[in-house]
């Protein structure tokens, strides 16, 4: 029903900027969406383009079962969180929630009884005579969340909704919305540049780089089957080893080891082809003794990160600036200058050729949106 | 580990179909129209009342236009016979001399000076001293100038002027004996309160830590403005300069203290050409001279805008 | 450490503590002299007024209020305080809508050239001051028929007020985030909506400082209406003020002095309504 459906959505500035490049997406109905990517890789600007505020260059954008690519922001029947909440500094909080309910000509009498019982749901009834400038940074954000859901939108925006909040309130915030979210049920996109905000909130992600979406799936599938490396060095809150490596029939040469080539690449590598051998620190096992299937080098940095350390280790090889990171738990971490064995899980490796995965599935640019709350996607 | 990641902010090559770009839409979704029409009734009063008599000035000055008689009904082009006759005009060059003597003397010396000196001084100070001592620069600079202008001629009365009175100099008549030094002292009085609130609005802007790191190294405050201060305030004193220098050559005020006199010894231009125009009635040759003064103005203006432009490449 | 090296650190402490000392006085007697210089021109306005017998010198008054009796016998002094109060709020009227609606626009849309533009004016105004263009604007207003008429007074100053105004305003407008519009927009509010419920209240604080710099702007102003108002009856109080000590004979220093008392209070009284309301100080400053 307010499923948001993008085609060859393309932005251009005026000063010759390609913002979005001919993009393709399909958001479902109810779902928690992630666009996620460093800065300047479109996505506020393909979050601004859906509210509106940003005219398509090319393609069309379509909420719901209605075209809305040339529609002004007001008629999209949208509603967006800005990253600096935007909340009118010279309006108490009850007349900024009930402000979009001003502009739909609703009687004052309704729109403050309205703006009173969303503030109550989301625990702002005490703060409704204060001015936005008396508030915390999160209540702020309530009650622009507040003044969004009071209009009753088919679709919520949110820009950066968490990057003001100081990084205690953060947490709490994050799980706040979710749980919003997951109760309002309503179609949300948001905007971060935060993987780890990303793969907390959405139920999918999509990962964008220079106006163009590299990946689409799960939070489950692009942390452990990035599709690209940009992907892979972009998820995860340490970024996922990619070690150079040849192929020689069933096995891999990477830093001076040979290791089985992961089951879904087997047979689809040409023999002393070179390609790049990616696993995630989180997928390594540290042993300070020999162990077979092992990578070795020299322990140089250990970090610790709390309950775990982050050890990182160089390899041998031509290029003596090749190392790996890998993850190791409270107690078991190395000592620098140790030597070092870390040993891949199962079916945790993966295959990168020319920056793409190399697998056995179809690999579809865009996988299949997951059914979200509305049945009906 | 070796960089295969593709860097985030290279951006993907490849051919794409073409497409133009959008306009980019206003904020209040405004439109160019709109807008345009927003800026309709202040361009037309501006380029009515502003851009065209700075214009006409250019036609009326090659005319020998006259408030009455034969040359007020026909006007004749007398080509640049008004603007030899000024440039030879010993009363015109003395003018323009008196004037720039009042430029520097009350604008860049004067209030700049004098701006920034109170500024400095009260640059971390909270509390009466500050506010009082604000309050009467600012006054002297919010006061109807009519109203001004007969303060100063009731303190340097002759008789009983305050002035004379605080230092025992009974009977100097500073009107007359010192006529320039009296309305470049009036108009520093005048007019300090701009230049002392730029300033300290400026001086809010150099980082402290900048300054701590200074005094930390055993800079003297001399020390302290020379390389902390000053670097980080051109700007603003280039900006305070070049707008308290075109106001006071242009200034009208000291017509109403000396109206010029005695003798032209205060005749800075601006009263000259009311005299001449006005008060002679040869519109004319006024607007010659306010020609020429237009030009000065815009060579002042230049010569700031050059020394701006050259911090701008610097930077 | 050697008791010498402890000496000299504490002759070089008590030379510091000494300098610092005489820095301080020495900024203290600078603020007293600044504040001396700029008072002393002030005290007859203080003093004349209310003094029986008002000398051109300052003198503790013998104290009497019976001065401002003049004020109502001379025929030209209330109207002109009236005239003046028409010209500075028809004026500021004027500056502030047309300055915002300017400001605005060029503030949100982008308009090639638009600060060359803005520059070009505001250089154009602090040189063309009514001084240097004293013959064509008397002419022009000869021409439109301006002559003698109070519109043609506010027109004029209004054209030279405005560049200022706008360039003031549009500051204020760039220091309004976009979001707030925005957001505005997306729950569909119309641009005529937008001014109205936000732009405007947001920069009021602006509108405010453009409203009171015009009035205070006009309230001095002698030479425009010096220039082409006629008679008496239409002259402001700056232009009355001027008569009052230049005209024939001895100066009334009774109605002189309460007259200028009368004529200064509101731009005094403003200028501290607004300090204590906003500070009377530039944001950030002017720079470029």
């Amino acid at each position: 029903m307010s499923a948001i459906t993008l085609r060859e959505l393309t932005k251009v500035y005026p000063n010759g900027v390609r913002a979005l490049d001919a993009l393709d997406l399909e958001i479902a109905d109810g779902e928690f969406f992630a666009l996620l990517g460093p800065s300047g890789c479109g996505k506020t600007t393909l979050l601004r383009t859906i509210a509106g505020l940003e005219l398509a260059s090319g393609g069309s954008v379509r909420i719901g079962d209605r075209a809305v690519t040339n529609l002004p922001p007001g008629q999209r029947d949208v509603a967006m969180v800005f990253q600096d909440y935007a909340l009118f500094p010279h309006m108490t909080v009850r007349d900024n929630i009930a402000y979009p309910l001003r502009i739909k000509k609703v009687g004052r009498a309704a729109r403050q009884d309205k703006a009173a019982s969303t503030a109550d749901e989301l625990g702002l009834s005490a703060l409704l005579d204060r001015r936005p400038g008396q508030l915390s940074g999160g209540q702020q954000q309530r009650v622009a969340l507040a003044r969004a859901m009071a209009c009753h939108p088919q679709v919520f925006l949110l820009d950066e909704p968490l990057s003001n909040l100081d990084a205690r309130l953060r947490l709490e915030a994050r799980t706040f919305l979710k749980r919003l979210q997951r109760e309002l049920g309503v179609t949300t996109v948001f905007v971060t540049h935060d993987q780890a905000e990303a793969l907390a909130l959405a139920d999918r992600i999509a990962v964008m780089e220079g106006g163009r979406i590299r990946q689409v799936g799960t939070p489950t599938e692009v942390f452990r089957r990035p599709a690209n490396t940009f992907v892979a060095g972009f998820i995860g809150s340490t970024p996922m080893n990619l070690v150079p490596a040849r192929a020689h029939g069933d096995e891999l040469a990477v830093a001076g080891v040979r290791l089985p080539v992961p089951e879904e690449a087997r047979g689809r590598l040409a023999d002393a082809e070179d390609v790049v051998y990616g696993v995630r620190p989180e997928y390594l096992d540290y042993s300070p003794e020999p162990a077979p299937g092992a990578l070795t080098g020299r322990v140089v940095v250990v970090e610790n990160l709390g309950s775990f350390s982050l050890v990182s280790l160089d390899l041998p090889g031509d290029d003596d600036t090749t190392s790996v990171q890998v993850v190791v738990p409270e107690g078991r971490e190395p000592q620098p200058g140790d030597t070092g064995w870390v040993v891949p899980r199962p079916g945790r490796s993966l295959i990168y050729r020319d920056g793409e995965l190399v697998t056995g599935a179809a690999a579809p640019p865009v996988p299949a949106p997951r059914t979200g709350v509305g049945a009906d996607a | 580990m070796v960089q295969v990641t593709s860097r985030p902010d290279e951006t993907v090559e490849g051919a794409r179909p073409e497409t133009g770009a959008s306009p980019a839409p206003d904020a209040a979704g405004l439109g160019r129209a709109r807008a345009a029409g927003f800026l309709v009734p202040s361009m037309v009063l501006i380029l009515l009342f502003l851009v065209l008599p700075a214009a006409w000035t250019i036609y009326l000055g090659v005319t020998n236009y006259r408030l009455t008689g034969l040359a007020a009904a026909h006007p004749e082009v007398v080509g640049l016979d008004n603007y030899t006759t000024a440039l030879g005009d010993e009363r015109f060059r003395t003018s323009l001399l008196l004037t720039l003597q009042f430029v520097l003397g009350s604008a860049v010396i004067g209030q700049a000076g004098l701006g920034f000196a109170i500024a400095f001084a009260l640059r971390d100070r909270r509390g009466p001293l500050r506010r009082v001592v604000e309050a009467f620069v600012l006054l002297s600079w919010i006061l109807p100038s009519s109203v001004v202008a007969f303060l100063w001629i009731a303190l340097l009365d002759r008789d009983a002027g305050a002035l004379n009175v605080l230092l025992h100099t009974p009977g100097t008549a500073w009107l007359l004996d010192h006529p320039m030094l009296s309305i470049i002292i009036f108009n520093t009085w005048r007019g300090t309160a701009f230049s002392m609130m730029l300033y300290a609005a400026a001086l809010e802007n150099v980082p402290r830590s900048h300054l701590e790191t200074a005094r930390l190294a055993g800079a003297s405050t001399a020390q302290q403005l020379r390389d902390v201060v000053f670097p980080r305030i051109r700007g603003h004193m280039l900006t305070n300069l070049l707008l308290i220098s075109l106001w006071t050559f242009n200034d009208f005020t000291p017509f109403l203290i000396t109206a010029g006199g005695p003798e032209q010894r205060s005749e800075i231009l601006a009263v000259y050409v009311y005299k001449v125009a006005l008060s002679g009635g040869e519109l004319g040759f006024g607007a010659a001279i306010s020609f020429l003064m237009l030009l000065i103005n815009l060579v002042i203006a230049l010569i700031y805008l050059r020394m701006l432009g050259r911090r701008k490449e610097r930077a | 450490m050697s008791a010498v090296a402890d000496r000299a650190r504490t002759d070089d402490a008590a030379r510091a503590a000494a300098r610092h000392m005489l820095a301080r006085i020495g900024r203290y007697v600078f603020l007293c002299l600044v504040l001396a210089f700029f008072a002393l021109p002030l005290l007859w306005l203080a003093t004349a007024p209310f003094d029986d017998t008002p000398t051109i010198g300052i003198s503790l008054p013998r104290f009497t209020l019976d001065n401002f009796r003049t004020l109502l016998d001379n025929p030209y002094a209330l109207t002109s305080l009236v005239n003046s109060v028409w010209l500075a709020g028809g004026t500021a009227l004027l500056v502030v809508v047309f300055a915002a609606l300017a400001a605005y626009a060029l503030s949100r849309v982008r308009v090639p050239g638009r600060d060359a533009l803005l520059y070009g004016l505001l250089l154009l105004s602090s040189i063309v001051t009514g001084t240097a263009t004293m013959v064509p604007l008397f002419e022009l207003a000869f021409r439109l028929n301006l002559i003698d008429s109070r519109l043609g007074v506010i027109l004029v100053l209004t054209g030279g007020l405005l560049p200022a105004a706008i360039f003031i305003l549009k500051d204020f407008m760039d220091a309004t985030p976009t979001s707030y519009e925005e957001s505005a927009r997306v729950f569909g509010a119309s641009p005529l909506q937008i001014m109205r419920h936000i732009v405007v209240p947001v920069v009021r604080p602006g509108l405010a400082t453009v409203g009171v710099w015009a009035v205070a702007n006009v309230w001095g102003n002698f030479l425009v209406p010096f220039l082409l108002l006629r008679g008496p009856d239409k002259a402001p109080a700056a232009v009355i003020m001027y008569t009052l000590y230049t005209e024939g004979g001895q100066a009334d220093l009774r109605l002189l002095s309460t007259f200028s008392l009368l004529y200064s209070l509101p731009v005094a009284l403003m200028f501290v309504f607004v300090s204590s309301r906003y500070g009377f100080r530039f944001h950030g400053g002017i720079k470029r």
